[in-house]
Order: C-alpha cells, then sequence, then structure tokens
C-alpha cells in the first residue's frame, strides 16, 4: 500500500493537494484497494459548494457503494471526467491520473485536522 | 457459532485472497481482483474453491420413489450418471433450497446443496424420508472444486490426465487420478463450458495446486462467481429464492414436474389457478451504475417491486440485476426505475439472461 508524500489525508482514506487557493481531491491506494474493482464514479456538478466531512462524491465497485467525504470545503471549479468512461484508473494509479476534483478553497477549511504523509500511514498500522 | 474455514483456506491465504464471510464460511471473495477473475473465466478457465457447499447420499431400496416425493424434478427419470436441477420446497411452497441431485448407482444418489442451508435440508430430508433408506451427509469429506471457462475440458485432460470429452453437460462420471476415484461433473454456474470436481476432503490441496499450476488456469473467488451467474440470470438462494418464494414466482417452472406428487405440489397448482402474485425479472441500467439488493423497483413513481440481486456486468459493461415486481409488468421492454434513499436509476426489464455468448454447451 503506497502513500504519496506530499499529500494530506483524511481518517476516511480521501487525498488532498493544496497549492495556493486550489485542492486537488482524491482516494488513497488503501482505499481503492479496499474497495477493489471500481466500475463507477459520480463526479460532483462544477460550480457545487461541498463541505469539508460531507458527502461530495460516490464511487461503486463490484461489491458495493461508497461515499466519499470531501477533505476540504470549497467550490468545485474541476472534475476528472477521464472517470466517467474509465473509473477503473482510480484502481490503477489513485494519486496521480485517478484525481476526481479541484476545488477552490473557502475560508472555512480547517487543515489541521488532516493528516500529514507520515501521521497517516501511523493510522493505516492501526487498521487492520 | 465459529465461521468455518474450508481445507484450502491457507492456499487462498498464500494467494492474498480478501476474505468475507459466506454462509457461515470464511470464504475467498477475490484474488486478483473480480472483474479480471471473471473475464479470465469467460476468456480461458478458473477454479473456485466451492467446499463450503454440502453433499449427501441417499441411497436404499427404493431410494428414487422416496426422492421423488420431497424434490421438484423427477428423480426416476435421470438416467445414471446424470444429474438435475431443482427444489425443495416447505409446506407452503416456498424454497427450502435449490439443489443438484446425481444418481450414482440405480438406488444410490448424491445432493449437493448450499451451504448456509445444509443443516435445514438435512432437518427436511430425515422428516421426509422413510427409515428403509439411508442418508449420510459426507459434506466434511468431501472436497469441491469448479473449474469453469471455455478451456477447462482440455485443461482437466492435460493436468489430471482424463477425458471427459464423452461428458454431455449435466452428466458425471468416475474417474481415476490423485490415486482414488472421484466424480466429475460436466455442471456449473458460469455460463461457460465447466466441470465440477468432487474429491477426498485431504486430496483437495494437491487438486488445487495442480489445476493452479497451468497457466491457462487462475483462481477466482466468490465475487465473480456472483457476477458469473448473475450475468447467466442463474438464482442464488437467499436472494431469489427463499423460503417464503415458490420456483413458479422465480420463472424456474421447468425445473418442476407438476405431472408427478412431491411436498407442497398443491400450493403450486393453487398459486397458479389464484394468478401469482409476483414474478422474476432481469433488467439492465441505462449505465455503469449498479442496482443493490433491496432497491426499489417504480413504475411510473409506483413502487411495483425491489431488487433481489445487482451489479455492474463485466461482460456487458453496464450495470444489471434481477428482482420480483407486480406480474403485469413483467414483458420485455418495460421501462423502470431502481432506486434507494440516495440513487434513482433508470432501466429497462430485459429477457434473460443477460450474456448469450458463454461457451456452456461447447
Amino acid at each position: 500500500m503506497t502513500v504519496e508524500k506530499n499529500l494530506l489525508y483524511t481518517r476516511d482514506h480521501e487525498w488532498v493537494k493544496i497549492e495556493g487557493n486550489q485542492a486537488t481531491i482524491g482516494i488513497s491506494d488503501y482505499a481503492q484497494h479496499a474497495l477493489g474493482d471500481i466500475t463507477f464514479v459520480e463526479l460532483p456538478a462544477v460550480g457545487k459548494d461541498i463541505k469539508q466531512q460531507e458527502t461530495f462524491s460516490t464511487v461503486e465497485s463490484v461489491k458495493a457503494a461508497s461515499d466519499i467525504y470531501a477533505p476540504i470545503s470549497g467550490k468545485v471549479i474541476k472534475v476528472n471526467e477521464v472517470l466517467n468512461e474509465a473509473p477503473e484508473v482510480l484502481n490503477s494509479d489513485p494519486y496521480n491520473e485517478g484525481w476526481i476534483a479541484i476545488v477552490e478553497l473557502d475560508d472555512l477549511s480547517k487543515k489541521e485536522s488532516l493528516m500529514d504523509a507520515v501521521s497517516y500511514e501511523e493510522y493505516l498500522k492501526t487498521l487492520d | 457459532m465459529d465461521i468455518k474455514k474450508t481445507p484450502l483456506f491457507e492456499e487462498h491465504k498464500k494467494l492474498e485472497a480478501k476474505f468475507g464471510p459466506f454462509g457461515g464460511w470464511d470464504m475467498p471473495i477475490s484474488y486478483s481482483g473480480i472483474i479480471q477473475e471473471h473475464n479470465w473465466t469467460r476468456k480461458s478457465a478458473c477454479i473456485f474453491d466451492i467446499c463450503h457447499m454440502g453433499e449427501f447420499i441417499i441411497s436404499g431400496p427404493k431410494a428414487a420413489e422416496a426422492l421423488n416425493k420431497i424434490v421438484t424434478m423427477n428423480v426416476e427419470e435421470i438416467p445414471l450418471k446424470s444429474c438435475k436441477y431443482g427444489f425443495m420446497l416447505n409446506e407452503t411452497g416456498g424454497v427450502i433450497d435449490d439443489l443438484i441431485v446425481y444418481k450414482i448407482e440405480a438406488d444410490k444418489f448424491m445432493m449437493v446443496v448450499n451451504a448456509a442451508t445444509t443443516n435445514k435440508d438435512l432437518e427436511n430430508l430425515k422428516k421426509h424420508l422413510p427409515e428403509s433408506i439411508s442418508l449420510e451427509n459426507i459434506s466434511d469429506n468431501i472436497a469441491k472444486i469448479d473449474l469453469q471457462g471455455p478451456l477447462s475440458r482440455e485443461i482437466i485432460q492435460d493436468v489430471l490426465s482424463v477425458d471427459v470429452s464423452s461428458l454431455e453437460y449435466y452428466t458425471f462420471s468416475s474417474y481415476n487420478f490423485l490415486g482414488q476415484e472421484n466424480i466429475i461433473s460436466r455442471t456449473g454456474y458460469t455460463g461457460e463450458l465447466g466441470f465440477e470436481i468432487y474429491v477426498e476432503v485431504d486430496k483437495a490441496v494437491e487438486l488445487w495446486g495442480k489445476l493452479l499450476s497451468d497457466e491457462r488456469v487462475k483462481p477466482a473467488g466468490l465475487g465473480a462467481r456472483d457476477t458469473l451467474r448473475l450475468e447467466m440470470s442463474y438464482p442464488l438462494y437467499g436472494h431469489e429464492l427463499d423460503d417464503n418464494t415458490g420456483p413458479l414466482e422465480a420463472g424456474l417452472k421447468m425445473f418442476v414436474d407438476l405431472e408427478k406428487d412431491f411436498i407442497a405440489k398443491d400450493m403450486l397448482l393453487k398459486s397458479q389457478q389464484e394468478g401469482l402474485k409476483k414474478r422474476l425479472v432481469c433488467f439492465k441500467v441505462n449505465s455503469r451504475r449498479a442496482p443493490r439488493n433491496g432497491y426499489k423497483i417504480l413504475k411510473d413513481n409506483n413502487e411495483i417491486g425491489a431488487v433481489t440481486s445487482g451489479s455492474f456486468s463485466p461482460s456487458l459493461g453496464y450495470g444489471i440485476g434481477m428482482g420480483y415486481i407486480t406480474p403485469e409488468y413483467k414483458d420485455a421492454g418495460t421501462q423502470i426505475k431502481l432506486t434507494d434513499s440516495k440513487v434513482q436509476l433508470e432501466a429497462e426489464i430485459i429477457k434473460r439472461p443477460f450474456y448469450k455468448d458463454g461457451s456452456l454447451k461447447k
């Protein structure tokens, strides 16, 4: 299970990469592995305001549908439309090609609730 | 109750399988990924650990006659070394289990049943079989490994050095390999050419290893078994069939012989006369999204039924499912909606099966 160095993580296994006032969001390698073969990604609408810890996307695997929670608050400015046709990219490259959305951050985002890569790795060890 | 492990549990661990509970057993759900395993079964061949299923031997004078009163298919018409699919029903006409009966000798049968229902089946057989008939539960002594896929015939030939080329669909024979006589039947649950292999439990690891040593063979778990059977619209006990649902509602009349007597035949005839209250239908979704067990089925915003099985179909690339609805809407072409609190899917009722290109009867 890989943990990408320069990202921040949630306890629900989403990652976020913050650059200026924008953030790219995805799910971690641990999450894609736990979900299994991903068959569908429900992308949020561009322009939608998403709130930290609230559902902003749903990912379906062969076995189940799982909610994806926003790691950060903001307005969706771009979504990864490749996932409409090729949701399996979420399995093969969760940290790069498998990004889900880019948001413009708002002031309400609490970065302190996120874990850095080292803490996330420690957290993963506490899960079986 | 302790969760049970099959004799192949350690093999699955070595292969780093993902496990999950099924019918009281800790079973491999997938190894390399459900879709890969699914596609490999359709293209080459996969092995499935099916040791969790139950097997009984029913024997004695007039065993066929006795068994015939308990199951829906006509046991007396099964030719030697053939098998037949059917049901045991409760007094109200609901399905206790779906099962296969193998005719081993004139007065000797093997019954293969679902894992979760093994004890219930055994109780029902004990209750209804006369004392002159012997009933033996051999589930703990028998390992069952399924080899399924278009290349499975050649693989058995090459790996086990036995010739199964003369086996017709739903027949079986006894073959000498691994130093003993073992049953191989040409049966399965995938829609592909395939075989179910029964060996003594202490030979399970050896058989698994031998089959897996052939590079045309990969292991597949219960995840792929489920998507493969769903593409064929085969019922799964606990989903399409249960104690409160009869075989006629499920559209499985061809496995019920109404010309002979069996438990709850009168209930089936009555339900047929009065008109069936629900019917099982197959539907395809207009997207990659999967309907899930329990979703409501709507027609013009009226609830007409519920989904019993649903998945993304790896072979077809869209969502598929089965469910029970009010009979008047059962015709192919009917547009329906499938919903839970968060999702609403558009779907169309179609004729079974979903997948029509299998090598089943090749």
